[in-house]
This record gives structure tokens, C-alpha cells and sequence, in this order.
């Protein structure tokens, strides 16, 4: 099992999940986020006063897989993410150690589908 | 620890018992002294004759004191919009405290003290202390009104000038301290000048000084006295380099369509009546505030390559505050002017004077209201003409120079004692119950630490 948190333009999220979908990636999380990197934002000015350091606006995705889908949800992401322009953002896979479904307390590989 | 509580607590009982004893001393020398009691209108000739109200007169400076009671609470979402979402609440109470407080204390003694029986030309008595002597017949202030009318129209106006001032010191102030402010102030500063321009022998009336609506008793005065309190609270932290952009912009612009609104009551209703003067009032209201605040986009998109909603919106604001002394004496050319200049003015005062002083204004009560206030009083004294209102003199325009003279005086002698008795004042809470709040309460923020409440939960 392993666990993709996914950084992504806000822009691009319908076209990111529309992807999933279709590769039967239904269970997706997603979260609005600030953060920054080496892209530069769009300075926000009121009353004239720029606004320094400015953290951007993301969409972070946290989507539980079991191993058979970890390349097509990272090929989903690719394609539908990718920009071609600093900022599009970056993909985290770690091992997902326990998983269980409250509604039933199923466990493990049958729990995350 | 507990021998600072001791000693401020100390403190604060004396000022407390000080202020009782002269409120006291105050009142019973007015029933004593003045045992010759005043007629309606605050005059006991016998043969003065017995006014009658108008209904639609009446019906319009009531309706008008309701459009201004409606400004403060749009104030409140003008100023909240702009700050931190931590310090949301702290506007909003701030505002409806000044709104039942200020309102308390103009019915028991501030409306004497403003338009009452006069004392030197400085202030009223307070023979009209407690709405004694202020009937339901027309008074001379406003001869097609119950007298009562008047009162609460200008309460309205008392009200809200404290308000302003709250952009001043917006994210830092101690609840109390700003309590203790609001009252002294407005008895001390509000009442008197607005005596010296609109009471009966105050001594800038008697001068000639013009201000139709309160651009010197209210937006200069409160212009000035944000800027005394601006200067002594000191700077938010992290200003200017890391502050926070507005929290919610929709609320500010909420906030500045009902101040707008409420406007019309504020200019429109001064002429304390339903007429022609009321009207021009209302039309050189609504021009000023619409150019100023194309005035003001014109210029970011020019300068800044961006028109912006705030920007939009402060213009307005600042065209409205402009044309307040002026409405009823200005044509609909004459609020023209003034709503470009107000934009443009108050532009270049928040965006450059500011940045360059950094004084910490937080939300531009100064930049606005004082320096649009102080723009429209000496711009009637250009574009008054006797054509729109036959009580007025006529400006510069018109061949006249003697307004403008007195505008002048009148703009001067506002500034100075605004400025300087807010700083004195201001001082004074300080000593008595701290007006800043601690560092880490300015970090939690005031909702929280003031109030024990939050404006948003991230709960439904």
C-alpha cells in the first residue's frame, strides 16, 4: 500500500480528477494550500502597500492506492498537472503501514479500494 | 504582578471618583446657576412665536437620522473587511460600543454640550443636560422639526465620528482603554468643536466658517485625532514590512455601499428638510463619491497598472467625506471637482505620504477622512455659490474671498485642537489603564483576548 500527496496548480484540479476517474481512482482527499517555492507570485497590492513574501495558492491531493495503482495515478497526475512552467508542483509516494475502514473495520488492501 | 494590578487598579478608582466629582460638581452649578429657563429653542422671549413642524420635514431628518444610525454598522464592515481575521470582532464591538455609548451619553449630557445654551462661544451648558428643555416643538437649530428630531440626527453624527477614528488604531488597543478614549473624547473633543461650528454662538459660526454636513466636526476632527492616536499607540508589529493583507474584501465593500447609502442621510439630511437644498445636496453627494472613486482606479490603473476594488472603494469614501462640508452650497460641477481632487488628494497622502512617514494609520482614517475632510472644507470655500443656497457666501469662483478666509481659520484652529487634545487625552487613558495591549496579545489577537470570543471557527 502507499500513500501519493500530490501538489498541484489550483487551476488544474477538474482536469487532474477527471483523470483519476477514469483510471478508477475514485478516493482522492483534497485540501487548499498555501505554499511557495522557487516560482515567483503574483504581488498582491493594497492601498498601494505590496504584500512581501507572498505564499501562493495550491491544491494538495492525498490519495491512498494499493501497489498496482501507483503508476497510473502518477501517470494521471503527469498529464493532466504538468504545465510545463515552474510551480506545476511535485508528487510524494510513501508506504502506507495500516489502513482501515471505519464503517466495516476491514484492514489492509480490501479497506483502501 | 499583583502590586502593578494594585497599583493600576489604584489608579484607576481615583480617576474614576475625579471624573464623578466634576460630572457632579458640573451639573448641579448648571441647575443652580442657570435658573432662567429656556424656552424652546433654548430662548425664553415671550413673544417669540410657536413654531410648527413640518411633516415632511420631519418625515426626512428621521428617516435621515435612521440612514446615519446605518453607517456606523458600515463602518464597522468597512474597517473589519480590512483587517486580520483574528481582530474581525474587535471592529465590530468596538463600533456598536461607540454606537450605545456615545448614544447614552448624547441624551444625558453631550447634546447640551454641543448645541446647548452657549458658554463664551466654547461650549454648551448644561442646561439641556438629560434632554431637559428639548421638547417636541420645532427649536431654532431646525425650525420645520421637533427639536427632538434634531437631537437624534445629530446623535447619529456624534456617534459615528469616534467610529473613524477606530481605523487608527485598529489591531492593537485594550478594549478598556478604548472605552475610557471614546467617552473622554467625544466630551471633550466631539462636543466642543462641534459647538464652535454648528451651536448657536459658538465662535466659529460667528465667524462665518461654513460646514454643511461636518467635514470639520467630523472628518477632520476625527481625521486629526486618528492621527494623534496612530502616532502615540505606535505601530503594529511587523508594520509595514509583515502585515497581513485584508482578510475579507467583501465585507469593505459591503461596509463602503452602506456608508454610501447611509450618506445620503448624512448630507442630504443636514438641510433639515425636504427641499431644494436637500436635494442638490443629494446629487453633488453621489457625483463626488462616483468621480472620486473613478478618480482613484484611474490612477492605480496608471500607476500601479491595476485598478483595484479597495482602491475603488477608498476613493469613494474619500469623495464622499470630501463633499460633506460642501454638498449644500456646491453645484453638481462644483462636487465634480471636489470628487476629483478628494481622489486624487487622498491618494497620493495614503500611498506615498504614508509609505514615506510610516506611521502605522492602520486602515487610513487619517488619509481619508482628514485629508479629504481638510480637501472639501477649503473647496467650498472655491466653489460655494449663493446661486445653489442663499445662506451660503460665495467661494473664490464666485468673486468672494471672506469663506475661504474662514474656512481657513476654521480648518486651522480643528487641526491644532484636535491633534493636540487627543494626544493629551490619549496620554492621560494611558497613565490611568494601559491602551496597548501585550505583545503576545497582539499576536493571539483581540477577538480572542479581548473578547473571549472568535469571528470565524473552523468547525461547522
Amino acid at each position: 500500500m502507499r500513500y501519493i500527496v500530490a501538489i498541484i496548480q489550483p487551476d488544474r484540479l477538474d482536469e487532474v480528477l477527471a483523470k483519476l476517474d477514469e483510471k478508477e481512482i475514485h478516493l482522492v482527499t483534497v485540501t487548499p494550500v498555501m505554499g511557495r517555492g522557487r516560482q515567483k507570485g503574483i504581488a498582491e497590492v493594497y492601498r498601494s502597500h505590496k504584500e512581501a513574501g507572498c505564499l501562493l495558492k495550491k491544491a494538495k491531493l492525498e490519495i491512498a492506492v494499493n501497489e498496482s495503482y501507483v503508476q497510473p495515478t502518477i501517470d494521471a497526475i503527469l498529464s493532466t498537472a504538468r504545465t510545463g512552467n515552474i510551480g506545476d508542483g511535485k508528487i510524494f509516494v510513501m508506504d502506507l503501514l495500516r489502513c482501515v475502514r471505519i464503517r466495516t473495520g476491514e484492514e489492509g488492501s480490501a479497506a483502501i479500494g | 504582578m499583583a502590586g502593578t494590578a494594585k497599583r493600576d487598579s489604584w489608579k484607576w478608582w481615583t480617576t474614576v471618583l475625579v471624573v464623578l466629582v466634576c460630572l457632579l460638581a458640573n451639573v448641579g452649578g448648571a441647575l443652580a446657576g442657570d435658573s432662567v429657563t429656556p424656552g424652546p429653542g433654548g430662548q425664553a422671549l415671550p413673544a417669540a412665536p410657536v413654531l410648527q413642524a413640518d411633516s415632511g420635514d420631519t418625515a426626512w431628518v428621521l428617516i435621515s437620522a435612521a440612514l446615519v444610525m446605518f453607517m456606523t454598522p458600515g463602518l464597522a464592515f468597512f474597517y473589519g473587511g480590512l483587517v486580520r481575521k483574528k481582530n474581525m470582532l474587535s471592529i465590530l464591538m468596538q463600533c456598536f460600543m461607540i454606537l450605545c455609548l456615545i448614544s447614552v451619553q448624547w441624551v444625558l449630557f453631550g447634546y447640551s454640550l454641543a448645541f446647548g445654551p452657549d458658554v463664551k462661544g466654547i461650549v454648551g451648558s448644561l442646561g439641556w443636560a438629560g434632554l431637559s428643555g428639548v421638547g417636541l416643538d420645532p427649536g431654532s437649530y431646525a425650525p420645520h422639526v421637533p427639536h427632538q428630531a434634531f437631537m437624534i440626527f445629530q446623535m447619529m453624527f456624534a456617534v459615528i465620528t469616534p467610529g473613524l477614528i477606530i481605523g487608527a488604531f485598529a489591531e492593537r488597543m485594550k478594549f478598556t482603554g478604548f472605552c475610557v478614549f471614546t467617552l473622554l473624547w467625544a466630551t471633550l473633543v466631539y462636543d466642543p468643536v462641534c459647538h464652535w461650528v454648528w451651536g448657536e454662538g459658538g465662535f466659529l459660526r460667528q465667524m462665518g466658517v461654513q460646514d454643511f454636513a461636518g467635514g470639520i466636526v467630523v472628518h477632520i476632527n476625527a481625521g486629526l485625532a486618528a492621527l494623534a492616536a496612530a502616532l502615540v499607540l505606535g505601530r503594529r508589529q511587523g508594520y509595514p514590512k509583515v502585515i497581513s493583507p485584508p482578510h475579507n474584501l467583501p465585507f469593505a465593500v459591503i461596509g463602503a455601499a452602506m456608508l454610501w447609502f447611509g450618506w445620503f442621510g448624512f448630507n442630504a439630511g443636514s438641510a433639515l428638510g425636504a427641499g431644494k437644498v436637500a436635494t442638490n445636496a443629494f446629487v453633488a453627494t453621489h457625483t463626488a463619491g462616483a468621480v472620486a472613486g473613478l478618480t482613484w482606479a484611474l490612477m492605480e490603473w496608471l500607476l500601479i497598472r491595476r485598478p483595484t476594488m479597495l482602491g475603488m472603494i477608498t476613493g469613494c469614501v474619500a469623495g464622499l467625506a470630501a463633499v460633506t462640508p460642501a454638498a449644500g452650497y456646491v453645484n453638481a460641477m462644483g462636487a465634480m471637482a471636489i470628487g476629483v481632487g478628494s481622489g486624487a488628494i487622498c491618494y497620493l497622502s495614503v500611498s506615498f505620504v504614508k509609505a514615506r512617514l510610516q506611521y502605522d494609520d492602520s486602515l487610513d482614517a487619517f488619509g481619508v477622512h482628514g485629508v479629504g475632510g481638510i480637501w472639501g472644507t477649503l473647496a467650498l470655500g472655491i466653489f460655494a455659490t449663493k446661486s445653489v443656497n442663499p445662506d451660503s457666501a460665495n467661494g473664490l469662483l464666485y468673486g468672494g474671498s471672506s469663506l475661504m478666509l474662514a474656512q481657513l481659520t476654521a480648518v486651522g484652529v480643528t487641526l491644532a485642537y484636535s491633534f493636540v487634545a487627543t494626544l493629551l487625552l490619549l496620554k492621560a487613558v494611558n497613565w490611568v489603564t494601559k491602551l496597548r495591549v501585550s505583545e503576545q496579545d497582539e499576536r493571539i489577537g483581540l477577538d480572542l483576548t479581548q473578547h473571549r470570543e472568535a469571528g470565524y471557527t473552523l468547525i461547522d
